[in-house]
């Protein structure tokens, strides 16, 4: 009984660390910009994508791995500069479609580029699975969640203790302010897009063992996170992690106490009770406007 | 400005006049034209795509060996992007501007169904590569279709269960059209069958991980081996957590599942798992004997030849609806759409790559289970059963 609560727990946090990741992304473009990128998910299917290509060319996977991220961050800044900055007067609702279009734009260039086949990447360290209390986990879970734990710190340091993270924060609370201050706020927002294009990246890559990666793999994945980040409060780092776990393990549970049937409906019901309660969701503060 | 409008206008009609000729001096070739609309891009390219490259292929083939009836073939393809909207306007262009002599199209069951009414009218055959059994049956006049169904390919595997006593499942399904139809059959056909359905999971599209499900199935009271409908890369990913969970009851998939990817891209997981798959698809594992291997043999190397990628099943459905037409036509001795459908009616016995076609009025497929082999994964490749 334990066991398979522990199974459904590990399937949950696995998938919810990928959600968390995703929607960080989504999270560090709002705050800079109020902009919600839904490229974000073109992000995951590069750094999945890029790996594959790039370990077909023969490198071997950790260089794989940094040249996929970093094409996906070149990427997130050519999103960034030749979509995104020169709209950059035009109301949010513009750019948001602007970033609708550039994400059927990079998944129309990849099916081009490379193939809309299936891929498997390597397992980081092996697929013998790991038994813990009667429940088994894959060593690349652990990589997600040892990755995902990093990753979060290392934003946080990023955020709170260097002059380019700050200057992040200071924009997104007041553009003009910062300005001001001496802020150079333009690029702080490609600084941003390049930060989302990295976490997206790394999603598609840590997942891609589990899951396999295609050049549509962003889309589902895409919109999870936007869900989490949604959930989580958007705009909130630490809101957007929580959210990602709470809709992966409460997929998870739901497929296996209740029914798979309703797995994305329970996901989504969550999110429209605790959006219903907290319409700032859960981390979100009590609605401060920003001026 | 107003001349240099003219101008271009004038190049136009030009240009046009010419196109108008050159399409009439064709005519005067009398060529046996072959219409079709296939998913050529889009989603479902992976149908298109080896579809399209079979026809080509096999109409160059032909016309330099002579053509039909001392006739060269003219082939003429739309891509429909998988949208049975956009096939419906090509399907009408075909039948009433190219006036083709037959169809041979359809890579989905959506579009072959929104044009069955169109077909219907004009009274034209039509030979579908959709794979739902929904297309001919109830059958349609001049409606025939070349891939095997999933009715088939469930009465197989519920066959191979039996014969292993097996009688107790857990069904596990995607939720994609094959996915469904796979499922319903299961239902469906579950009860003559005499097996029980103990535990009936699904995942949603672009699911990363079915542990979850596949634990529930693996806890459910008596169950005895799991069967998973689905089709592209979750059939991988379902083997791959059947291998993590350490489940040890037998594991079933589907036709769906019956390429190489399938087994490279489940990392291992893919081994003991058997699954119902067409000859073509397991051909260097049927022994000379088979009915089937010199057909599907020379098929699958003329395509990789041209085409440098690896055999699908799906190019087979467009070779077999090919060459079922060059049969009827040439038994019929003419185009006459008539005559064609009733030669296409008698069809018997004919060697195809995705199975021993034998057709009648009542029976537009023309297929039976025995065009299935039950294959089991044995060091990362297919071995036919008994």
């Amino acid at each position: 009984m334990f066991a398979e609560f522990l199974q459904f727990l590990f399937s949950g946090i696995t998938v919810g660390a990928i959600y968390a990741l995703v929607g960080l992304g989504f999270a560090i473009i709002y705050n800079a910009s109020n902009v919600i990128n839904f490229a974000q998910g073109e992000f995951v299917m590069l750094g999945g994508m890029g790996t594959v290509f790039f370990i077909g060319l023969g490198l071997p996977m950790p260089l794989a791995v940094l040249l996929a991220v970093s094409l996906t961050v070149i990427v997130g800044f050519g999103l960034e500069r030749f979509a995104v900055e020169p709209a950059r007067d035009a109301p949010i609702v513009t750019l948001i479609i602007i970033t609708i279009g550039a994400s059927i734009f990079l998944r129309g260039a990849a099916q081009l580029v490379w193939d809309r086949n299936f891929h498997s990447v390597a397992s980081f360290s092996g697929s013998d699975p790991i038994m813990i209390g009667g429940a088994s986990i894959l060593p690349q879970s652990l990589w997600i969640l040892g990755c995902t734990v990093v990753i979060v710190i290392a934003l946080h340091m990023f955020f709170n203790h260097s002059m380019t993270g700050k200057s992040i924060i200071a924009t997104s609370h007041n553009p003009l302010a910062a300005k001001l201050m001496g802020i150079n706020t333009s690029m702080v927002l490609l600084m941003s897009f390049g930060l989302s294009a990295l976490l997206g990246a790394s999603a598609g890559i840590l997942i891609a063992p589990i899951s396999l990666t295609y050049t549509g793999v962003g889309i589902m994945l895409g919109l999870k996170g936007f869900c989490a980040a949604v959930l989580g409060g958007l705009g909130k780092p630490m809101g957007a992690i929580a959210g990602g776990l709470l809709v992966g393990i409460s997929e998870a549970m739901t497929a296996g106490y209740i029914s798979s049937a309703y797995k994305d409906a329970v996901a989504f019901i969550i999110i429209l009770a605790v959006l219903f309660l907290m319409p700032n969701g859960l981390f979100g503060g009590r609605g401060t406007e920003r001026v | 400005m107003k001349s240099l409008f003219k101008k271009a206008g004038l190049t136009a009609l030009v240009a046009v006049s010419a196109i108008g000729l050159a399409t009439g001096s064709a005519k005067a070739e009398e060529t046996i034209k072959i219409g079709s609309f296939l998913a050529v891009t889009g989603g479902a390219s992976f149908l298109g795509d080896p579809e399209k490259k079979t026809l080509d292929m096999y109409v160059e083939k032909i016309n330099s060996e002579g053509g039909v009836l001392g006739r060269k073939l003219e082939l003429i393809v739309y891509d429909s992007g998988g949208d049975p909207k956009k096939a419906v306007p090509f399907a009408k262009r075909l039948i009433s501007d190219d006036k083709v002599d037959i169809l041979l199209a359809g890579s989905t069951t959506g579009a072959t169904m929104a044009v069955i009414p169109i077909v219907e009218k004009a009274g034209i055959p039509f030979i579908s590569f959709g794979g739902a059994g929904v297309i001919i049956n109830p059958v349609k006049k001049w409606v025939f279709k070349t891939p095997h169904t999933d009715t088939l390919a469930v009465q197989k595997i519920y066959n191979d269960m039996k014969s292993r006593g097996i009688s107790k499942i857990g069904l596990l399904s995607g939720s994609g059209g094959f996915d469904k139809s796979c499922r319903k059959n299961v239902l469906d056909l579950a009860d003559g069958a005499g097996m029980g359905v103990v535990a009936d999971e699904t995942h949603g599209k672009g699911d990363t991980d079915m542990t979850a499900q596949i634990t529930k199935i693996k806890n459910s009271a008596g169950v005895q081996a799991m069967l998973y409908c689905g089709f592209g890369g979750a059939t991988s990913i379902v083997a791959k957590n059947f291998k993590q969970l350490g489940v040890d009851i037998p594991h079933y998939q589907t036709h769906g599942s019956a390429s190489k990817s399938f087994i490279k891209n489940a990392d291992g997981g893919a081994e003991g798992v058997r699954l119902p798959a067409a000859a073509l698809v397991v051909v260097d594992a049927l022994p000379d004997s088979h009915p089937q291997k010199k057909v599907a043999s020379a098929y699958k190397k003329m395509y990789e030849a041209k085409t440098g990628s690896e055999i699908s099943s799906f190019g087979g459905h467009a070779y077999d609806g090919l060459m079922l037409a060059v049969e009827a036509i040439t038994r019929a001795g003419t185009t006459d759409k008539a005559a064609v459908l009733a030669e296409l009616e008698k069809t018997n016995n004919f060697i195809g790559v995705d199975g021993i076609y034998t057709m009648s009025p009542t029976d537009h497929l023309g297929l039976d289970e025995a065009s299935f082999v039950m294959v089991e994964v044995k060091d990362g490749d297919w071995k036919m059963l008994k």
